[in-house]
């Protein structure tokens, strides 16, 4: 049947028009958590520590980073020999030298090949590379995702859809307050003739965390299906 | 062998001994929720992107450090982790570092929290500039 009525269909599905599950609403009764946070914010603007813009233009800080960030710097590093061999020395330096904003963190790239496939995790909270992919979704945070990954990963990449055969060795990373990591995953096959632009789009998020592989263009998967 | 089970790569959840609740690294859990999966994409309330910035300024400004906030948060127990949003914890530990560090004394908050409370029954009235 064609998809004359997407819509109404959509929304009896609870997604979006753009195809992603509505988020419920906040107005929710005024909380404890939420009174704290406004009295903190004021009491700080107070006392002379931060001012109103100072907040907002920190927000707008962490909402610009998102995945992107992370996905330019792997697609470089397919790309480009000298910077891969920079990231790969000192991961820190090589993202700062491309503009982003790494603080003081030792930033880590581990890469995955033929034999091995690196994940990263906090079990003890929640560190992340959110100076290149913004905030860590809310699996990365749960129990099941913190405790189970060093113990059985395997089992946590199937529930990402994600298996490899045996042979592959399956490498976890524990991040820590001061030190994080980025998987750059292996680069599909079949995209040796793309530009670096155009890799950026089949970087996902997932695929830099280790719970993901970067997508193989549709195209690719066509001509190989066609004889 | 009964010392088997007091093993140290023994890592069942009943071998806690020198571990605090939140060193979960290889405990059993169940599979991470379909919930969770799925909402792999929700942008933050912005109240909780509010706590975020706090614990970024706060932080810059030199009040605490990223181990102050660890030690608040995992002081608070494995209670707080199940029952508390992550951001819940967050303000709670920002704010406990903030006290400790001088930035404002609990009287400071006390006084600001009643007055934030009265304003209304949402957070877009208790937020709204005065």
């Amino acid at each position: 049947m064609p998809h004359d009525h997407h819509e109404p269909e959509d929304i009896h599905n609870n997604l979006s028009p753009s195809g992603h599950p509505y988020r419920t609403d906040d107005d929710t009764p005024l909380s404890y958590w939420q009174v704290m946070e406004i009295s903190v914010r004021e009491l700080l603007a107070e006392k002379g520590i931060t001012t109103a813009r100072e907040i907002t233009a920190q927000i707008d800080k962490m909402d610009a980073r998102s995945p992107i960030n992370g996905a330019q710097v792997v697609a470089r590093a397919w790309c480009d020999p000298q910077f891969y061999a920079a990231l790969m020395n000192d991961a820190s330096t090589a993202t700062r030298d491309m503009g982003f904003d790494i603080g003081a963190l030792k930033l880590i790239a581990v890469e995955n090949t033929d034999d091995v496939h690196n994940m990263i995790v906090c079990t003890l909270c929640s560190c992340y590379p959110r100076n290149l992919l913004g905030l860590p979704p809310d699996w990365y945070k749960s129990r099941a995702y913190r405790s189970r990954t060093v113990r059985e990963p395997r089992s946590v990449l199937a529930e990402f859809g994600v298996t490899f055969p045996s042979s592959t060795q399956i490498r976890v990373h524990d991040s820590t307050a001061d030190m994080r990591y980025i998987v750059i995953p292996k680069r599909p096959i079949g995209t040796e003739n793309m530009l670096q632009n155009d890799l950026v789009g089949l970087v996902t998020r997932d695929s830099m965390i280790g719970t993901g592989l970067a997508i193989t263009p549709s195209t690719i998967i066509e001509e190989r299906q066609t004889p | 062998m009964n010392n088997a089970k007091n093993s140290p790569n023994d890592h069942s959840p009943t071998f806690k001994l020198g571990r605090r609740w939140h060193d979960m690294g290889g405990d059993t859990a169940g599979p991470i929720t379909m919930e969770q999966l799925a909402d792999t994409n929700h942008d933050f309330s912005l109240w909780e992107k509010r706590v975020d910035a706090l614990m970024i300024i706060g932080s810059a400004k030199g009040f605490f450090t990223v181990d102050g906030l660890r030690r608040v948060l995992e002081d608070l127990g494995e209670d707080a982790f199940e029952t508390m949003t992550y951001y819940e914890r967050w303000i709670m530990a920002v704010n406990q570092n903030l006290i400790e560090g001088g930035a404002y004394t609990t009287a400071d908050l006390a006084a600001k929290m009643s007055q934030v409370a009265a304003r209304g029954d949402t957070y877009g009235d208790a937020a709204a500039p005065v």
